[in-house]
């Protein structure tokens, strides 16, 4: 036991005894257990080591959500799987190599998924008769022989970490805790992976505590010795580096990105964050985030509501400062008036919506894009607001940040839809150098002379920001309608269109601004394209690239902007013989190309709260290229 | 100090070229002329002064002050003025609403406004309908009440704005009168003056739609007897000779009535003496209950206590925090936690 209490701190380049270690080029995991079991954090440890040593990855937490749904049952199963790689990974694999399950309902829950021959990894002193019985089973799965297409691994996880721990003084349920960094260990063995940085997040985390910290570093170092001496793992796995851009690399996930991407906007831009908001799943982290960053003198406002929310926010706007709020659907749904309110007023506003499964309160934890009608359609009147999408977890900083110059420079509301995937998958991300981005440049009006609030820039037609403090320019905004010269309320039948039109064309002419559509793969065009928006990137691009590398003449083009559209996607649109969008929806950019452009596109509809799987778009890549 | 801070305003600098809209003889009127009138008694400069409004008649007050204004959406006007507020502590931020916009859709806001005590005046125009959409009634309105949407009367219970408003906690609690004119701008000074946020329930005629609502309290021959005026540190006395008064009685001592000075055995000495820095607010609640014909109106402050105000911490904390970690270095954080370079 001195042996456990006491291990050499694992090196990759130790020698593995007996062990065969092979190379491979990929690996998809999955970590799955009991909500109560930290398979999250598991995960996270894994995937951020696991990205130091170079690896391309990507993240799919997937929880419950019921907060603590009663132990052992199916619908309190909570999982994470992680894509790592030695080359370009844009999703979280389809299929895992590795199954973890912490105890039957994870097996249950879990097992469809696994790649037919897969490591199946099993805490088997969790499989007692009431267990079993609350997965749903009437046989014990490790006993039926139901197993035996998987290469399946049962270790007593268990009784492993209370024989290690014992000497702690720690509690029973002190002890079940550390569970999940044993089984991190033994991971960390599988994979070839160092403990350290581990090691440093229990010291930082768990400062205050040292016995727990002492029993986390423990168990976490038992886990990788015992799969170095049992005989139960005969081949130990090694995953090099991925070909990345040179630079300083950290992972990040969606709503991190997003609430950094706002910070640094207001930095660059030199007016003031403030962000208001009221929790929801799963936008709740931004407001954390941001509410971390006092020291940088970001104002966050937890308002009684949502609409209060935006309500502040749009006064804050008022007031001269970078103004923004954050929510899911329903959110979003109770905040559409005042968004209304912000297009008549011309107020900076950016609204990042990050989208879960709907209608009404639908899948909360779940991930869908169905909230692109409510973004591009949802409010009374001609109502036209600015609509971004973020890609991928990372990209979600720099489209917030994108989001924030627009709102800015155009005097609009925006909004940024990202959704439950992006938000808590994570990636590697090069750490930008704040130089390196493009400044922001803003003006308040001070200048009274000829003063009218709804003066507008000719070039953009964003109106002055005179904000409240500022002497001579005392006026007053509203929702009513304006005369364009002096915004003076006007009821006048003629006033009232031009205003229409003019807020339509200042939202249009954000096209002028933006990048165009790119094409990856036939630039010229081709028979297929195949044309995604949001978090269903990773899929389509590894879809495509599959399909590319077979022989297929299949393209992709991502919209990144999708109010306005960039210029040339309808030129760009026309390349193409056909043109698939995969949506997790119904088909709602689908059917605005047909509106917009009368264009026959082919839609690609999967509603089921998760990402695409890559061989889901390769399958109907291939059935329209008659293959 | 700026030109526009020495020189001392007056009520015409407060007035702007939009012709006012209210129906003629509406009491907004005399509520804007009092409001235009103290405003620059405060001694802030006109750029310094934000009014914001939600929807209905009371609501268009915005258009004609010669300030900076904000007309939002029904109800949410305690909203969008504490984000004014938190943004920039510095201006003077002013809420003027109404029975319906403030209490019926705006509600919620209004009283998480109050409990935070956010430093925004309230000024909430009392006139027991809605007036802009024409006649419906409001939940201020009184029970029974015939209207265009409730022919055979309301069976709604309405809300007292003054107990709502000590409900929630209100630092500053007050009720004035339309055609009270220098009542109305002592009131408004004190709410403008006092820490945080001021809620002033003003009793509006809307002689439209509801026409006389106050009468009863308000007409001449009867407001001696009709209206208690309170103020801290005095004897509830009214009536021509301030004769009258509240005593507490009942079995508890928790039971108010009204007594004469001189009628068995009554002195002075029996009346209950005002105390509007009471921190439970109870004697506050207590009179904000009383409602003619039992008892007369009480008109002036109710409550006036100090407690940390929401805009002074929030942005207190921001410093803290600043001193404690130091000013936030970004590129620091961007580049905080697990990192690796990759050659
Ligand atoms: S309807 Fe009533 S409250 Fe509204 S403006 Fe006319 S009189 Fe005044």
């Amino acid at each position: 036991m001195t042996q456990a209490h006491n291990p050499p701190v694992a090196d990759p380049s130790h020698k593995h005894s007996s062990k065969h270690r092979t190379d491979v080029e990929s690996a998809v995991i999955r970590f799955s257990g009991d909500s109560g079991d930290g398979m999250q954090l598991t995960g996270t440890q894994f995937s951020n080591t696991s990205a130091t040593l170079g690896n391309d990855l990507a993240t799919f937490p997937d929880f419950p959500a019921e907060i603590r749904a009663p132990a052992g049952t199916t619908f309190g199963v909570s999982g994470f799987q992680v894509n790592l790689a030695a080359r370009d990974v844009y999703t979280p694999g389809d299929e895992p190599d590795v199954l973890v399950a912490m105890n039957p309902a994870a097996l249950k829950v879990n097992l469809p998924d696994l790649k037919m021959g897969g490591l199946l990894i099993i805490n088997r002193d969790a499989f007692t008769k009431a267990n079993i019985e609350r997965a749903g089973y009437d046989h014990n799965p490790l006993e039926d022989g139901s197993l035996a297409r998987y290469r399946l691994v049962t270790v007593d996880v268990t009784t492993q970490v209370e024989t290690a721990l014992r000497d702690l003084g720690l509690s029973f349920k002190e002890v079940a805790r550390a569970k999940n960094f044993w089984t991190l260990g033994l991971i960390y063995y599988l994979y070839s992976r160092p403990l350290e940085p581990t090691l440093r997040y229990i010291e930082s985390k768990f400062s205050a505590k040292p016995v727990i910290a002492e029993g986390n570093r423990i168990a976490l170092k038992a886990g990788y010795l015992y799969g170095e001496n049992a005989e139960i793992i005969e081949e130990v796995y090694q995953i090099g580096p991925a070909k990345l851009a040179p630079g300083l690399y950290r992972t990040i996930n969606g709503n991190q990105a997003a609430a950094w991407g706002a910070l640094v906007a207001a930095k660059k831009s030199g007016v003031p964050l403030f962000y208001g908001s009221y929790p929801i799943t799963p936008a709740s982290d931004i407001l954390h985030e941001l509410s971390h960053f006092k020291s940088f003198g970001v104002s966050t406002f937890q308002a009684e509501d949502e609409i209060a929310a935006i309500g502040a926010t749009i006064g804050a706007a008022f007031a001269g400062q970078l103004a923004i709020t954050g929510s899911s659907g329903p959110g979003i749904a109770l905040k559409s008036e005042a968004i209304g309110l912000a297009v008549g007023v011309e107020l900076p506003l950016v609204i990042i919506n990050v989208q879960r499964g709907g209608p009404s309160t639908g899948l909360p934890t779940k991930t869908e894009q169905a909230d692109l009608y409510q973004a591009l359609f949802g409010r009374n009147g001609e109502c036209p607001v600015a609509v971004i999408a973020a890609a991928t977890p990372s990209d979600c900083f720099q489209m917030t940040f994108e989001a924030c110059r627009i709102a800015l420079k155009y005097m609009t509301p925006i909004f940024v839809l990202t959704d439950g995937y992006l938000a808590n998958g994570s990636e590697p991300w090069m750490i930008p150098k704040l130089e390196s981005l493009p400044a922001i440049p803003t003006k308040f009006w001070t200048e009274k002379n000829g003063f009218q609030p709804f003066m507008r820039d000719p070039k953009t037609l964003a109106r002055v920001w005179a904000v409240p403090g500022t002497p001579g320019l005392e006026h007053r905004i509203g929702g009513l309608e304006k005369d364009f010269n002096s915004g003076h309320i006007s009821y006048d039948p003629e006033n009232h269109e031009r205003m229409i039109h003019v807020r339509q064309d200042k939202i249009d002419n954000i096209a002028q601004d933006i990048p165009d559509l790119d094409v990856f793969g036939a630039e010229k065009g081709g028979k297929l394209l195949v044309l995604s928006w949001g978090s269903t990137f990773g899929s389509v691009r590894q879809a495509v690239q599959t399909a590319r590398a077979q022989g297929l003449d299949v393209s992709h083009a991502q919209l990144r902007y999708l109010n306005p559209l960039p210029k040339n996607t309808e030129e760009v649109l026309r390349r193409f013989d056909k043109v698939l969008v995969p949506e997790l929806n119904l088909g709602q950019l689908a059917f605005y190309l047909r509106g917009k452009f009368l264009l026959p596109v082919i839609g690609l509809n999967k509603i089921q709260g998760k990402p695409f799987r890559v061989d889901e778009i390769l399958d109907r890549i291939n059935q329209l290229l008659g293959k | 100090m700026t030109t526009q801070e020495t020189v001392k305003l007056t009520r015409k600098d407060f007035q702007t070229d939009q012709e006012v809209r209210w129906c003629p003889g509406c009491g907004d009127y005399a509520i804007l002329a009092s409001v235009q009138r103290a405003l620059p008694n405060l001694g802030v400069p006109r750029e310094k002064i934000v009014f914001v409004s939600g929807i209905g008649c009371s609501s268009r007050f915005p258009y004609y002050m010669e300030t900076y204004g904000f007309h939002s959406i029904h109800g949410r006007a305690p909203a969008i003025a504490t984000g004014i507020k938190l943004a920039n502590p510095d201006l003077s931020v002013w809420v003027a609403t109404g029975d319906g916009d403030a209490l019926s859709i705006g509600g919620n806001h209004l009283i998480h406004a109050l409990r935070r005590n956010i430093g925004i005046k309230i000024v909430l125009f009392n006139n027991r309908i809605y007036g802009l959409t024409k006649g419906q009634y409001s939940p201020t309105s009184e029970q029974g009440k015939k209207t265009k949407s409730t022919p055979f009367g309301s069976v709604d219970h309405p809300f007292n704005p003054i107990s709502v408003a000590l409900g929630a906690e209100a630092t500053f609690v007050a009720r004035s009168i339309d055609v009270e004119p220098k009542h109305l701008g002592q009131v408004l000074e004190r709410a403008a003056a006092h820490q945080g946020s001021a809620f002033v329930e003003v009793y509006q005629n809307c002689n439209v739609f509801n026409d006389g609502a106050f009468e009863s309290i308000t007409g001449k021959d009867v407001k001696a007897d009709q209206q208690l005026h309170i103020e801290h540190g005095m004897p509830l006395l009214f009536g021509k000779d301030k004769k009258r008064g509240i005593r507490l009685g009942g079995v508890q001592g928790l039971t108010p009535e009204v007594v004469e000075l001189g009628v068995n055995g009554v002195t002075e000495k029996d009346i209950l003496v005002f105390d509007a820095h009471e921190q439970s607010g109870a004697m506050a609640f207590l009179l904000s209950r009383f409602q003619p014909p039992e008892f007369p109106v009480p008109i002036g402050v109710f409550r006036d206590v100090k407690r940390d105000v929401y805009e002074q911490e929030a942005h207190q904390q921001i410093e803290r925090v600043k001193k404690q970690f130091g000013e936030g270095d970004i590129q620091a954080l961007l580049e905080s936690g697990e990192t690796w370079s990759i050659e």
